[in-house]
């Protein structure tokens, strides 16, 4: 086999991205190299079974995936607004909106989620790690992994190209022959294993190892959205692995499942991606309604209204999240009845949220706002979302959604909700416990320019393609051909490069607080308006998160706490805590296992059955492991927090 | 310092209302929100009903939000002890009350969703006074990236175009020879998909004389933007006339040119005097693989159609 076979030659576009990924890991491997910073890799981050390191490591991806995410939006908006430049090809343009989509998903929004709960979570129920640290490892290589063999997919073997809907029979092996399919199947399920790892994880951490005190309905509610985000993985994401897996093996062993042929159902796909893809949707919402209901009560300096209704409407909005995916095809034909349930399945989602909407508007009353960045974004979210809020209710009226259906008034639904909804959590939960994270906040005015820059470049980006859509134009269109949709085009194009300006900035501005920022000296770092435990500890938060774990029995105990004079050291009460030893096991179990996939997306056989058995050799390896960790002595601990505390 | 930034805020609505502004000024030209047809017209009616509830649901949203955050800032001057109260965390009433008035919108917009949906699966009744017309049945059948249009009736089969009477509903059966895609006239209605392997039914009719477009609305791959055609909706008369000249003077579509014509690709505008439905019947368990097994190795090729770029850009 020759080199030019498996590389994807021919696009200029391609080479440049090539030689500037060259460049760019040697520039990695150099600066490693030069400060002698190997072992120091491996040792602190590579190995890392800390939940904090962890949550840092998925955070850096996303946010790389957010840029790779976003050149590929751009490039597309500049083939949209500028039609007659020849700047993409059909075939290239159905590749990036297929990784633009993906990506954003499955890389982007959802890592960098898990990466918050897994920093915040933990600290704020009062624990000491995750209920499985080497998992919580585990979880992160395999995503990890399964991020980097779908990312190198368009410089070998070629991108997928099917849309992230991956429909049959169009990307069966008939009709997409090649390893581009494949890169999505086996990058998808690769994560996959991570995110099923990390429900699991993080339900079994937020049901056992609460603070003592701590009910239920104690908790915070980031760690409720959390939660409830877990119960929808466990039940969501058993049915995406099957369904790859049947695909996986309809392409590479030939099998018949999805195909035209021998008696295959090619819509079985479109059900089984849909019962996983709707669930998904609230995967990425719900935990941002969390981070928005912290943020708000927390710069509202006010108790978050409703409470328990907040709770519940995230439990039933989860219910009503898996009985609602024939949505997602209306057009297939299943006829009134069928339409008529979803339909109002669908629309009855709207109470719920609606309900939520009312209730942070009501913590806003009688409260006292400041418009931090974090509470900038929180607040933004509100309008914005319901621009979305109320089109996907008008796409949930099956007959009218005739008409919406594949069309761009789809396309501005959905980035109205994902952006405003899920990325401007992502921001705002970012800036909000980026003290918590690094030990120094971020810059305000540059965070003010980047928050402004995206927030208007969004609406002007999306909210032209409205009525885009309501003039006829269907999304994964290549080419502007249609002279009444350029100026429309353009707008959005426009919009589309503030949101990029902001993007920048933002980045520019960790950078910059990195540089300048003042140190923090106080673990309550939002000028002591923190309410849960995550403020309570000092920053930067010691590797075993509490020294003492306070008596929780209400919500937001750290209001009560620092009225009170209480702080998380207790000097008395001081114990050995036990902690779980690093291990390199979990990066290099994962690292078999992405050579297995390697293989399966060539075909290449050998080298699939050598990962595989590698994996099985270090599932046996950890069955006889029997390090059980080590215990933190009660000196090292007073030490460390009097040096922290200023004691 | 606060206040300028406020300030800031509003002006920066400038340009979204400005979009507003452009958008609304377009809105008698958008192809859905000017109906060609019964269909199009209840799906209209919907959308329309729909849009006065998001309204008020926006406008109500909109002004509760502005309301809290001018009111509520923390250094709003002359803010009083009164308009802080950090323990009110619910209120049993006011919750009641805005959970039932939701419910009811979904009760409001569910009916006339549901009655549309169960009219969508008949012909369009005709207006009163008029009399009912036995629908015209098309079978419109996709391959990658081409659409037949035919019809059993007159015995006649068009390629990428399509000639419709006006005032006479069309039942549309819907089929694919591989890939799914999606029949959207939207001057006259919504989609519906084309499915190997199966049939679906789509009923359209268009009241207005004219030349609509129509196109596949599902990606299905390369050719994807150039699955379109034009829809010819004349009167009875010229509708028959046309079928009777296709009739007489076409080419007969044989098997093997029928074969041709599936081949992965892009073809022009064609008329043929008879159907293929005869030779294979691709919504069938049987007909279903055809194509893929025919063609299985040009689908291995990509085809970089850059000629699509070229005919299909405007200058």
């Amino acid at each position: 086999m020759h080199i030019t076979d498996i590389l994807v030659t021919g696009e200029p576009i391609i080479y440049g991205a090539m030689v500037s990924m060259a460049l760019g890991g040697l520039a990695i491997l150099f600066v490693l190299t030069y400060f002698k910073k190997w072992k120091w890799l491996w040792r602190e981050w590579l190995t890392s079974v800390d939940h904090k390191k962890i949550g840092v490591m998925y955070i850096l991806s996303a946010l790389l995936m957010l840029f790779r995410g976003g050149v590929d939006a751009m490039m597309m908006r500049v083939q949209l607004a500028f039609p007659d430049l020849g700047f993409l090809n059909s075939q290239h343009y159905n590749e990036i909106f297929t990784t633009h989509g993906t990506i954003m998903i499955i890389f982007m929004a959802m890592p960098f989620l898990i990466g918050l709960m897994n920093i915040i979570v933990p600290l704020q129920i009062g624990a000491r790690d995750f209920a499985f640290p080497y998992l919580n490892a585990l979880s992160f290589w395999s995503f990890f992994f399964g991020m980097a063999l779908f990312n190198i997919s368009f410089v070998i073997g070629g991108s997928p190209d099917a849309g992230w809907t991956s429909y049959t029979p169009l990307s069966g092996a008939a009709m997409s022959p090649g390893p581009g399919q494949n890169f999505y199947l086996m990058g998808l399920q690769l994560s996959g294993i991570g995110t099923l790892a990390t429900g699991i994880n993080l339900m079994v951490t937020i049901l056992k190892m609460r603070a003592p005190g701590m009910k239920l309905f104690h908790m915070p509610i980031f760690t409720w959205s959390t939660l409830v985000t877990c119960f929808i993985i466990v039940f969501a994401f058993p049915i995406l692995t099957v369904a790859l897996a049947l695909l996986t093996i309809d392409r590479i062993f030939g099998a018949q499942f999805f195909t035209l042929t021998g008696e295959g159902l090619p819509m079985m796909w479109a059900n089984l991606f849909w019962m996983w893809g709707h669930p998904e949707v609230y995967i990425v919402i719900l935990p941002a309604f969390g981070i928005f209901s912290e943020v708000i009560a927390t710069f509202a300096k006010k108790r978050l209204f409703g409470y328990n209704v907040m709770v519940w409407s995230m439990i039933v909005i989860a219910l009503l999240s898996f009985l609602v995916w024939v949505h997602h095809f209306f057009t297939m034909g299943a006829g009134a009845f069928v339409n008529s349930v979803f339909s109002v399945s669908t629309m009855l989602i709207a109470v719920p949220t609606g309900v939520k909407i009312f209730n942070w508007l009501a913590t806003l009353y009688k409260s006292k706002i400041e418009f931090t960045v974090p509470m900038l974004w929180s607040l933004a979210f509100i309008p914005s979302f319901i621009l979305g809020g109320v089109t996907g209710v008008m796409l949930g009226m099956a007959a009218a959604d005739y008409q919406f259906h594949n069309s761009y008034f789809l396309i501005a639904h959905f980035h109205y909700v994902l952006i405003a909804g899920t990325v401007f959590a992502c921001f705002a939960g970012l800036v909000f416990w980026y003290p918590k994270m690094f030990g120094h906040k971020m810059n305000e005015r540059l965070g003010r320019w980047a928050f402004w820059l995206f927030f208007f470049g969004f609406h002007v980006c999306f909210f032209p393609q409205y009525f885009l859509g309501l003039d006829g134009m269907p999304r994964r269109l290549f080419i502007t051909n249609v002279a009444e949709w350029l100026p429309l085009n353009v707008i959005s194009t426009v919009g589309a490069v503030g949101m990029a300006l902001g993007f920048v900035v933002f980045v520019y501005n960790v950078y910059y607080s990195f540089r300048y920022s003042e140190r923090e000296t106080t673990g309550d770092s939002w000028n002591g308006n923190g309410r849960t435990l995550e403020w309570a500890t000092t920053t930067p938060v010691p590797y075993y998160n509490f020294a003492t774990v306070p008596y929780v029995d209400e919500i937001d105990p750290y209001v009560r706490m620092k009225e009170e004079g209480k702080t998380t050291f207790e000097e008395d009460e001081v114990k050995p805590i036990h902690m779980p030893s690093y291990t390199g096991q979990p990066f290099i179990f994962m690292a078999l296992l992405g050579l297995a996939s390697f293989g399966l997306i060539f075909e290449w056989m050998y080298l699939a059955v050598f990962g595989l058995i590698g994996g099985v050799v270090m599932m046996i390896r950890r069955s006889f492991d029997y390090d059980d960790g080590y215990y933190v002595s009660v000196e090292e601990i007073k030490e460390t927090e009097k040096k922290a505390r200023g004691l | 310092m606060k206040a300028k930034h406020l300030r800031n805020r509003w002006l920066g609505l400038l340009p979204l209302s400005l979009i507003f502004f452009l958008s609304g000024c377009g809105q008698l030209e958008m192809t859905v929100l000017n109906p060609k047809g019964p269909v199009a017209q209840s799906q209209y009616d919907l959308i329309v009903y729909s849009l006065w509830f998001m309204l008020g649901i926006i406008v109500v949203v909109f002004a509760l939000f502005t309301y809290m955050i001018i009111k509520y800032r923390e250094n709003r001057p002359g803010r009083k002890e009164s308009d802080y109260d950090p323990n009110l965390h619910g209120n049993t009433t006011i919750e009641i009350i805005w959970t039932i008035i939701p419910v009811i919108i979904v009760i409001l917009l569910s009916i006339p969703t549901v009655t549309t949906l169960f009219d969508l699966e008949k012909p369009p009744v005709p207006a009163a006074g008029e009399e009912e017309k036995e629908p015209l049945v098309v079978y419109a059948t996709t391959a990658d990236w081409k659409w037949f249009f035919s019809y059993p009736e007159q015995d006649i089969e068009t390629v990428n175009y399509l000639h419709i009477p006006a005032d006479r509903p069309i039942e549309f059966r819907l089929s694919s020879a591989d890939s799914m895609s999606a029949l959207w006239i939207p001057a006259l209605g919504g989609q519906k998909y084309n499915m190997a392997g199966m049939m679906t039914t789509l009923y359209l009719e268009a009241d207005e004389e004219g030349v609509y477009d129509g196109r596949n609305s599902n990606f299905n791959g390369e050719g994807f933007a150039a699955q379109t055609f034009k829809v010819y909706a004349e009167s009875e008369e010229e509708f028959n006339a046309w079928a009777e000249e296709i009739s007489n003077e076409a080419p007969e579509l044989t098997a093997e040119r029928y074969d041709e014509l599936l081949a992965p690709g892009l073809t022009d505008v064609q008329s043929y005097s008879n159907t293929h439905l005869d030779y294979v019947k691709h919504h069938t368990r049987e007909g279903m693989g055809y194509v893929v097994e025919k063609y299985r190795e040009q689908f291995k090729e990509k085809l970089h159609l850059y000629e699509i770029e070229e005919q299909e850009s405007f200058q």
